[in-house]
């Protein structure tokens, strides 16, 4: 990709002012004109062969408490944004904070990865122990927690995400929504403050995606800040924020209500509308009026409801 | 079904000797090993037998369980058995050309043959009994000394850990890619042994590059959840000596003492 990262990228930035008025303080991760860049290529002479600018120029506050789905088609550049936040990959240029604390500082990098915890697309490929409960236990015995501290954590953590009854299982055994639940319990056990998920629920069936949103859920209500990356617009619309990337860039970002009005925006990035602005919109077309930031199927029905009446 | 496969050949059940410390039970299983070399007559044989069984009983695993681990090596035994008939000197008892029996080779034969199944029963039933996971742990735990020579005991035991996770994983991935290929007309079945090994080469190169995918997703969820080697970690089941390991080791030194005695005395 080419293009200087320019400060300004004609993003739309709709919700700017609104985390102020609901989220007080300071932002609880700042990304700050982040640039990063994949080098492939030979060693030898210093110069990487194939330079890959995944994330192109972003900025972006969490407050603490929020809840932020990114959104973007394949490439975007958003797996490569997340790993960024909990320094799995350090930027190119630009910088990121958690609660104050600096990314490339060696000294945060652990309490940063302890404070912002990840779960990943498949389900498969992030547990690491044979038996559910000490894949649990695996985070907290790498921050060296005591062992009964543990065994307290992993007994909580099993409730939060509903799997005490298989928590001496395989997880080979157990369906895709249970796997990424584990995940999450692996996850909460480490007692995060902010949980990114890359994906959750991109590699299960519909019952295991709707457990996966339901935990996620109660996490919010406890107070988990949370980052969702998704394919799924229906995922998005009670976040509080909407991102929207297209080549490493933020394009769209404000309230769910205000993002998903700009439905030709969305769409000309090759991007889908949730269920219900997508049936407002062709009940417009049809002459019903429906108004705009209905973004549950609840809403639409209850506003035909009240106009029938 | 591929994934109802039992790694090891664990045998759950709440026994004593289930829930004896790994250490413990690994230390024992060595001496025990190291004690049916030092045993030479009959008696001797019944003391090890009679501990064994007592085990084996303690432990509820059932008979058939064991002998099913005899399988493997009935061969070896076998062929043990028929070296050590005809190839010990001494005096002849029975002779059909250059064969011949002797009395001597008769009870070595004899007495090798029931070594090596004692000795199977008895690493069996240290598998049987213990979980693979809490296997690797005490094996860590054992080694920790050699740590101190250079030995990577902790990698050592992440690595067993992880290949007792994946190997399920990708013995699946393994009968997913197979089905594929079959799907288009691959034949696995028939041939020649090397038309049958070239067909295997289109399972094997995608089942490479899938477990390299999964190393790499891998590593990437262990290091966000903070894993940075051994140093400073803890452990949720930490290994704890309890009442019942100490009179097992005790009933183990009354075996060890009970085998030499009759070496000495008998
Ligand atoms: N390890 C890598 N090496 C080189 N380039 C990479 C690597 N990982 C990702 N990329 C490239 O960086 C860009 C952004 O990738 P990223 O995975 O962040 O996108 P994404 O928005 O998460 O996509 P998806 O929806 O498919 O998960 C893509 O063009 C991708 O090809
Ligand atoms: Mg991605």
């Amino acid at each position: 990709m080419s293009g200087p990262p320019a400060a300004d990228t004609g993003a739309v930035r709709a919700g700017c002012d609104r985390q102020d008025v609901n989220f007080k303080g300071q932002p609880y991760i700042e990304v700050r004109d982040l640039v990063f860049e994949y080098r492939r290529g030979s060693d030898t002479d210093g110069e990487p062969d194939v330079v890959m600018r995944a994330v192109d120029g972003v900025s972006l506050d969490v407050p603490r408490g929020s809840f932020t789905a990114i959104i973007g088609r394949n490439g975007s550049g958003k797996s490569t944004l997340a790993k960024n936040v909990n320094a799995l990959f350090l930027p190119t240029s630009g910088s990121v904070t958690v609660d104050g604390m600096d990314t490339r500082d060696d000294a945060f990098v652990w309490e940063i990865r302890r404070r912002v915890g990840m779960v990943f697309q498949n389900p498969d490929n992030q547990l690491v122990s044979a038996v559910v409960e000490d894949d649990v236990a695996f985070g907290p015995e790498n921050l060296g927690v005591a062992p009964d501290e543990i065994r307290e954590r992993v007994r909580a953590a099993l409730i939060a995400v509903d799997m005490t009854e298989q928590r001496k299982m395989a997880p080979h055994l157990l369906s895709g929504g249970q796997k990424q639940r584990v995940a999450i319990a692996g996850v909460v056990a480490m007692r995060p403050d902010a949980i990114i998920f890359d994906e959750p629920t991109a590699m299960l069936d519909p019952e295991g995606r709707r457990e996966v949103m339901d935990v996620i859920g109660r996490l919010r209500a406890d107070g988990v800040t949370i980052v969702l990356i998704t394919h799924f617009m229906d995922e998005t619309v009670d976040a509080d924020r909407v991102v929207i990337m297209d080549r490493g860039r933020i394009v769209l970002d404000g309230t769910p209500a205000e993002v998903f009005r700009r439905a030709d925006e969305i769409e000309s990035l090759g991007l889908r509308l949730p269920f219900a602005v997508e049936l407002a919109s062709r009940l417009r077309r049809r002459g019903i009026d429906v108004p705009a930031g209905l973004l549950t199927p609840e809403a639409v029905a209850g506003w035909l409801r009240g106009s029938a009446a | 079904m591929i994934r109802d496969i039992t790694l090891g050949q664990y045998y759950p059940e709440y026994s004593i000797i289930h829930k004896l410390d790994p250490r413990l039970k690994l230390v024992v299983t060595l001496l025990y090993i190291a004690s049916l070399f030092l045993i030479e007559d009959f008696y001797g044989y019944i003391i090890v037998a009679a501990s064994i069984g007592g085990v084996l009983a303690a432990s509820r695993v059932p008979l058939r369980f064991v002998v099913r681990g005899l399988k493997p090596i009935m061969l070896i035994i076998i062929f043990t058995f028929a070296l050590n008939i005809f190839m010990t000197r001494g005096e002849v008892i029975w002779e059909y050309g250059w064969l011949h029996v002797t009395w001597e080779g008769l009870r070595m034969a004899f007495f090798m043959a029931l070594r090596l199944i004692l000795l199977i029963i008895g690493s069996s039933l240290l598998t049987l009994t213990t979980k693979p996971m809490k296997l690797t742990d005490g094996i860590e735990s054992l080694l920790a000394p050699a740590k101190r020579l250079g030995l990577p005991t902790h990698e050592l035991a992440m690595m067993m850990t992880i290949a007792l996770r994946f190997i399920p994983t990708l013995l699946e991935e393994t009968d997913k890619i197979m089905k594929a290929q079959q799907a288009r007309g691959a034949d696995f079945e028939t041939g020649s042994i090397f038309r049958r090994a070239k067909a295997l080469v289109p399972i094997l190169i995608p089942l490479f590059v899938g477990a390299f995918r999964i190393a790499q997703d891998l590593a990437m969820a262990m290091e966000a959840r903070c894993y940075r080697g051994g140093e400073g970690r803890t452990k949720l089941n930490a290994l704890r000596m309890k009442r019942r390991d100490l009179a097992a080791a005790f009933a183990c030194a009354g075996y060890l003492a009970g085998i030499i005695a009759e070496r000495v005395l008998v």
